[in-house]
């Protein structure tokens, strides 16, 4: 049975919808992953799943039990907020112990446990200060342990990472990660980081203007979008996304793409690929940076790779990597190339398509045809 | 961690969705004797001021209904006249004299000045008194027979009469300088504010320009105080319609009812005149004035912010 | 609001002032501040001299001769209406119509700004319009109607009446204020304490209210400085027995009967303008801060 499950959920503010029909269901010791762009609901979602706000219709259950009428106090779960919402007016210590305080633990009880969270979370010199004279990692920190202390069934964290510098958050990022594999916690994370999701999520959901777009594990949503929603946002640099015809080449399908000044490029989808369009249909060929490289470069366990020679028209050394942009189909196309490829700078040269990794999309509706 | 203790607490029998219910309509049950009474002693109470204007009550209300005459009657009394007319006179010199010396001030004490922490609490200080008490102040020294008059004449100056507020036709602007005196101060930290809001790196791009000070707060300074300007003129024209404890500390409404103004005029047709429903005609006339200019700025200044 | 008042302090940096100029300007301002400080100083010198020093002539002098006995005259002798009791039990009055005044409307105002901003319901905006504009009515609207519904409570010409009246009419200054701080209060510090399972009371209680201090401050002082102030509610319900020393003072010194002693009223006035000029010298930037969030909201 499902530990966290979200049927049909629906929340409006009077005329505006901005939670429609959202269906979710997570395991226990899960990480569920809310991503997507501002304004998509996410946050919403985190909130009705607390219960700081109300829903317009559709249920909420955590552990089996339907909390849609519990306030957030009754829901047995903690929450990490972006601006941390410590306190100011109280301790370190105090700011951890207030839930305890409020469910009317013991004070004894209350101090055994903060210590053993501030050890868990390396914060034990840090009790007796004012959230005002802590770094923003120190305060992240004390933020998570105001959320562990009480041990809940489920933790819910809204980008928590988003007001650190770059080189915090990774930090940051790592160690929750090593705390959810380590305490087995039931987690909902909302970020609009798409590395983030992919790095700690066991599950993401992906939304869009209160649509869930894509719900599945973090290899299936990058390998496999739904749609070029999914494909554009989830990546980095994302998808490329060409349009293109999809023809016949012999008994296989293919995608036939046009170039400046040569015959149109023909790529083959591969044997196992159910193709749900006729030929003659305008489609758009979805592949990612690294499965277009340099010919050495090539995996070879693929089945399916096709040599193209295309003009060189930028060339991105990026240390570990080197992306090289040329123009196919009137786009830009990003090639993830080995940082020892040679490359030079508007000649052309030939790339590997690996294209059993490549997918085909709608046009006009961007949904997957293949 | 004390783990079992404390889910034995979160995780007890199901609360009666009751309990959501009171939640949730605490907040609601809190405001509720706040919004409660200002709904009965505000709206109720200008509904029935209203009602009263309509009925042919004197020294008590009476509860009948005569119509609209109350009000060509108040505009017939030669007494209201006066104090519309001393009104438009008190709240045009008020408002202009206030905002152009606040303006002043404000620009003065804006030259990165020595005493700034000094002399803005000087300027400020009147706004802290009653205007029964600074009325007292004033009444006397501007009175002839001990005051500034008698003043100079000790000093040597024996030619010099100042009786305005004797004179009939020239005490109303003797409230004018005390309030003036009263109210200044407070529209200089309006402005000084708004100066202090205005990036520093505007006034840096002018002087570049070769603007000289003066055409740097006449082009590019005093046009953004708009919203400044329009904050001072609707507080200071409500306090002009409002005015009641200078003129009777100072003049009484007198001499004779020379300083009359609508807030006086009430008081004494309703209280001493016994004339209650003109009293309740004159209060609906000052709300009405009231109304016109304070209704447009907070139906702005609220539709304005956000969510 | 915060903001508001930290731009009265000036950062930007020093310019290279030229003399000529600055000294005018140095001119100019003292003069205002001489203007400024004028009927304050014909109080407190006028105060302290023998009547016949006033009536013989110069109000802008010194004492010839120094005496308080203005002052003594003013707090327990001069006649105030009937009695010559002198301002002492007005400003008794005074002092226990205002203490409870403030403390009610304060409490009622912070309460009502916290629903307003962290508890929003349909209408919230509404209802706070309608607050709002009740501060700014012209009180001669409601003397009519108010005069009798304290006669019907029994409260007329008294203290408690009073009371009541400035609590009503204070309620929307104090709500503004509270509901300005409190918008700015971060919303998820109150969702933190849901979550941890705090009561509606209890968050206000331990999450906002340690929070407070400043707005406390400047509505205690904006509510203490207008009620004392106040001479309209006082003239028209107290009667009096419950007469605040406005009224009061300025029974004694609109008297028509008898000698005017102009420096006993000087004494009288000073009297009833030390509280709130004390309140202003110990804590002025609150009371400017709230005369600005007054003016201008947000």
């Amino acid at each position: 049975m499902a530990f966290l499950e979200i049927n049909r959920l629906e929340k409006s503010y009077g005329a505006m919808s901005v939670l429609k029909g959202i269906n979710l269901a997570m395991e226990e010791g899960g990480f569920l992953v809310l991503v997507g762009p501002s304004g998509c609901g996410k946050s919403t979602l985190l909130n009705t799943i607390a219960g700081l706000e109300s829903i317009s219709s559709g249920e909420i259950k955590i552990a089996g039990r339907r909390v849609n009428d519990r306030r957030p106090s009754e829901r047995d779960i903690a929450m990490v907020f972006q601006s941390y919402a410590l306190y100011p007016n109280m301790t370190v210590a105090q700011n951890i112990a207030f839930g305890l305080e409020m469910r009317k633990v013991p004070k004894p009880e209350r101090d055994k446990a903060v210590a053993e969270v501030a050890e868990t979370l390396q914060i034990g010199h840090l009790l007796n200060r004012k959230p005002s004279q802590l770094s923003g990692g120190q305060r992240q920190r004390v933020a998570m342990g105001r959320a562990l202390v009480r041990k809940p069934k489920l933790f819910l964290f809204d980008e928590p990472l988003s007001n650190l510098d770059a080189k915090l958050r990774v930090d940051m990022r790592t160690e929750i990660k090593r705390l959810h594999n380590s305490l087995g916690t039931t987690i909902v994370y909302v970020t609009h980081d798409q590395i983030e999701a992919m790095t700690l999520a066991t599950k993401i959901a992906v939304l869009k203007d209160g649509h869930l777009q894509q719900f599945g594990t973090p290899a299936e949503i990058y390998n496999d979008p739904v749609n070029t929603f999914v494909a554009d946002f989830m990546g980095s640099p994302p998808m490329n996304l060409v349009p293109g015809e999809l023809v016949m080449s012999g008994k296989a399908y293919a995608v036939a793409i046009e170039r400046d000044g040569t015959a149109p490029v023909v790529l083959p989808i591969a044997n196992d690929r159910t193709v749900v369009s006729p030929a003659g249909q305008k489609v758009v060929l979805g592949i990612r940076p690294e499965a277009i490289t340099d010919v050495d470069g090539a995996d070879r366990n693929a089945k399916n790779v096709i040599r193209v020679s295309c003009r060189t028209e930028v060339v991105e050394p990026a240390g570990s990597d080197t992306f090289v942009v040329t123009r196919l189909g009137g786009k830009d196309v990003v090639a993830r190339m080995r940082s020892d490829a040679a490359v030079k700078l508007h000649s052309t040269t030939d790339f590997a398509y690996n294209m059993d990794r490549a997918v085909l999309f709608d046009p006009a509706s961007g949904n997957r045809v293949a | 961690m004390s783990v079992a203790a404390i889910t034995s607490h979160t995780t007890s029998t199901e609360p009666p969705r009751t309990r959501r219910g009171f939640e949730d309509w605490l907040p609601r049950l809190v405001l509720a004797p706040s919004f409660a009474a200002l709904l009965v002693f505000v709206y109720g109470f200008i509904l029935f001021t209203i009602y009263l204007s309509t009925t042919s009550s004197t020294l008590l209300p009476v509860f009948d209904f005569i119509g609209f005459g109350a009000y060509s009657r108040l505009f017939a009394i030669p007494n209201w006249t006066v104090a519309l007319k001393n009104l438009a006179i008190f709240g045009s010199l008020y408002i202009i004299l206030c905002s152009v010396m606040g303006l002043f001030l404000a620009i003065l004490i804006d030259q990165k000045i020595r005493a700034e922490g000094l002399l803005r609490p000087i300027f400020l200080y009147p706004m802290a008194l009653s205007f029964i008490v600074t009325g007292t102040a004033w009444k006397w020294f501007l009175d002839p027979g001990i005051g500034l008059e008698q003043t100079m004449h000790a000093l040597g100056w024996t030619s010099f009469t100042f009786n305005w507020i004797k004179d009939s036709q020239m005490a109303i602007y003797t409230i004018v300088i005390a309030a003036v005196w009263q109210s200044s101060g407070f529209i200089m930290a309006m402005f000084l504010a708004g100066l202090r809001g205005i990036d520093s790196e505007i006034m840096k791009a002018a002087q570049i320009d070769g603007a000289s000070t003066v055409q740097t707060y006449r082009r590019i300074v005093i046009p953004q105080l708009r919203p400044a300007f329009l904050s001072a003129f609707v507080v200071l024209a409500h306090l002009a319609i409002k005015s009641f404890d200078l003129i009777i500390a100072m003049t009484n409404g007198g001499p004779g009812r020379a300083t009359e103004m609508p807030s006086t005029f009430m008081y004494s047709y309703t209280f001493t005149r016994n004339q209650m429903n003109i009293g309740a005609a004159s209060a609906v006339i000052m709300l009405m004035m009231i109304s016109s200019i304070i209704v447009p700025y907070l139906y702005t200044e609220l539709r304005g912010e956000k969510k | 609001m915060t903001a508001q008042v930290s731009t009265i302090a000036d950062t930007r940096s020093e310019s290279s002032p030229r003399s000529a100029p600055r000294v005018l300007l140095y001119a100019v301002l003292i003069l205002f501040a001489i203007y400024y400080l004028l009927p304050l100083f014909i109080m407190v010198v006028n105060s302290v001299k023998p009547l016949s020093e006033i009536q013989g002539g110069n109000m802008l002098s010194l004492p010839a001769q120094w005496t308080l006995e203005p002052w003594q005259k003013a707090w327990n002798e001069a006649q105030i209406g009937v009695q010559a009791t002198g301002l002492q039990p007005y400003f008794l009055n005074s002092i226990l119509m205002v203490v409870p005044a403030v403390a009610i409307s304060t409490i009622l105002g912070a309460l009502n700004g916290y629903v307003l901003t962290k508890y929003r319901f349909p209408g919230h905006k509404i209802v706070f319009g309608l607050m709002l504009f009740a501060c700014f009515i012209p009180f001669q609207i409601v003397l009519i109607p108010t005069a009798r519904i304290l006669g019907t409570l029994g409260i007329a010409g008294t203290i408690y009446g009073l009371i009541l009246v400035h609590v009503v009419y204070g309620l929307g200054f104090t709500t503004l204020y509270f509901r300005n701080y409190y918008e700015a209060f971060p919303t998820e510090l109150v969702r933190a304490a849901q979550v941890d399972g705090a009561s509606f009371f209890k968050i206000f209680y331990r999450i906002l209210l340690p929070s407070s201090g400043p707005i406390i401050v400047v509505t205690v002082i904006w509510q203490f400085t207008n009620v004392w102030n106040d001479f309209l509610f006082g003239a028209s319900f107290s009667g009096p027995n419950a007469m605040p020393i406005t009224v009061a003072l300025n029974n004694l010194v609109n008297s028509s009967t008898g000698v005017k002693e102009y420096n006993v009223h000087f004494a009288g006035a000073l009297l009833a303008a030390l509280p709130t000029l004390i309140v202003y010298i110990v804590a002025g930037r609150f009371f400017v801060r709230g005369l600005m969030s007054g003016a201008v909201k947000g």
